[in-house]
């Protein structure tokens, strides 16, 4: 299988763009979806409500030890972090990291760590610089590495540093990028 | 060089301290290695790490002290502590004497929220509190019932969502930066140095709490200290886990019902 996991990180402005990103994946998307949005540490299910409203797929805040399977969308839960540790998630109450939890770096890094050019990150609109050096490393492992456009992010300043920290990044508009991860899940079928 | 410095360095800390990390989830485990060698001056490998390790008692317990992931709060997930009001204190009411265990309490946090509660509902005085963690040093620190004040806030922010039924301030009183919690809070309280690794079930809760402390250890951990605490629950006792654990997929999973399921509180049937 050419890829394995799509990671997504967002920050402020970020229920909207999530939401048009994952309004875009069709019932039939098959690659496991995991997703970092900056919130409070409030245990509470509303942005899994949201979310689940604009896809297709089932979306559900991850449970720790949780097994990674195809055609899900996960969710990291507020008050944690949430890593990837070989076939599974983990997750983990440890501070902030970069003034972020959960942190799109460490998603990211353990990804990347676990899955190299098997995984495909996405960095889209936030405040802060979290997820830059978590998206140059699955770039560095071979993975693809796709970041939301200036042109559509609510706030760019975390694209910005997506930009500058990777070097060959693809930079797409927020209505290209679901359609962009159906052709890389289609050509998964292909292949 | 990792996958070789790694095991080597939890097994020497095994054979010289007793302290087994082994079935810790290496995820989080890798990085809090890491973390505690960047506080080691001069030592760059895991290799030099472990022996300072196994040289120095000090340098060990800086490693637990970075090990043990102690962020806590008082009523940390307020819908946690409502639940807990409304679907299981009632039935303590009719006990002579009520028995809890807060297995990984780090700094106390948690304990300390019981029993405002408990003290709430009147059943304070016959409760026995069991705060256990593998930290000694955590413990003290939360013997002392001093917390820093500028916590209070969200710790305030929580009491009321959970459903306090007084005022928060009401519980401690303001010196400097810190605050004391009035000492009646304090006095039915057990505080024991306890392993949930290596170490056996040491008596009967009506409730065990075990929150955000096998998020740290492998599936196989796990399931042993799922086992220490069913051994731990006579029937009709109580476990709460954290909000993003779960029974699912350990071998007990059958033998609680679900209390609460968004809050992850059970009790033990069979
Ligand atoms: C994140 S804190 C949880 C504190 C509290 N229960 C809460 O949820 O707010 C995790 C605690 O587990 C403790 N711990 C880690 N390994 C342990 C072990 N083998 N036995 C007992 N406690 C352990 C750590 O020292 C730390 O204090």
């Amino acid at each position: 299988m050419k890829y394995g996991l799509v990671v997504i990180g967002a920050s402020l402005g970020g229920l909207n763009s999530l939401r048009g990103v994952l309004s875009a994946l069709p019932g039939t998307f098959r690659l496991p979806v995991a997703i970092v949005q900056h919130r409070s540490s409030d245990a509470d299910d509303t942005l899994q409500f949201l979310l689940q409203k604009e896809c297709a797929r089932l979306v559900r805040e991850v449970e720790d030890k949780e097994a990674i399977i195809p055609g899900k969308i996960y969710l990291a839960p507020g008050g944690y972090h949430l890593m990837v540790e070989e076939d599974h998630f983990a997750l983990s109450t440890e501070a902030a990291v970069n003034h972020a939890q959960p942190s799109i770096d460490l998603l990211f890094k353990t990804a990347a760590e676990h899955f190299g050019p098997r995984v495909i990150g996405v960095v889209l609109t936030g405040t802060g610089t979290d997820g830059a050096l978590g998206l140059a490393e699955i770039e560095h492992g071979g993975g693809v590495a796709l970041i939301e456009s200036r042109q559509t992010a609510f706030a760019q300043e975390m694209p910005a540093a997506a930009i500058e920290a990777t070097r060959h990044a693809i930079e797409l508009k927020l209505e290209e990028i679901g359609p962009y991860l159906v052709k890389l899940d289609r050509e998964q079928e292909a292949g | 060089m990792e996958t070789i410095e790694l095991p080597l360095l939890l097994e020497a800390m095994v054979q010289r301290y007793g302290y087994d990390f082994r079935d810790y989830a290496p995820a989080s485990l890798k990085r809090r290695v890491h973390l505690a060698m960047q506080r080691e001056q001069g030592v760059h490998t895991i290799s030099a790490y472990q022996d300072r390790v196994l040289h120095d008692p000090e340098t060990m317990a800086r490693f637990l002290d970075v090990v043990s992931v102690d962020v806590t709060a008082m009523f940390r997930d307020p819908a946690f502590y409502k639940a807990l009001r409304d679907k299981v204190v009632p039935a303590w009411r009719e006990l002579p004497l009520l028995r809890v265990w807060h297995a990984g309490c780090a700094t106390g946090e948690e304990v300390y929220s019981m029993a405002i509660m408990l003290h709430e509902e009147e059943l304070l005085d016959k409760a026995r509190l069991y705060a256990t963690d593998i930290n000694q040093r955590l413990l003290e620190q939360g013997k002392g019932r001093i917390f820093a004040i500028k916590k209070m806030k969200d710790y305030t922010n929580n009491y009321q969502k959970a459903g306090g039924k007084s005022v928060f301030s009401d519980y401690y009183t303001a010196r400097h930066d810190d605050v004391i919690l009035r000492a009646f809070l304090g006095k039915n309280i057990v505080w024991a140095e306890h392993n949930l690794v290596s170490d056996s079930s040491f008596n009967e809760f009506h409730m065990v709490l075990c929150r955000n402390v096998m998020i740290y250890f492998n599936r196989k951990l796990q399931d042993r200290v799922h086992r220490l605490i069913y051994d731990s629950l006579p029937v009709g006792g109580v476990l709460g886990l954290g909000h993003g654990e779960s029974l699912q997929l350990t071998p007990y999973e059958n033998c609680y019902e679900v209390v609460d399921r968004a809050v992850k509180l059970f009790r033990k049937i069979r």
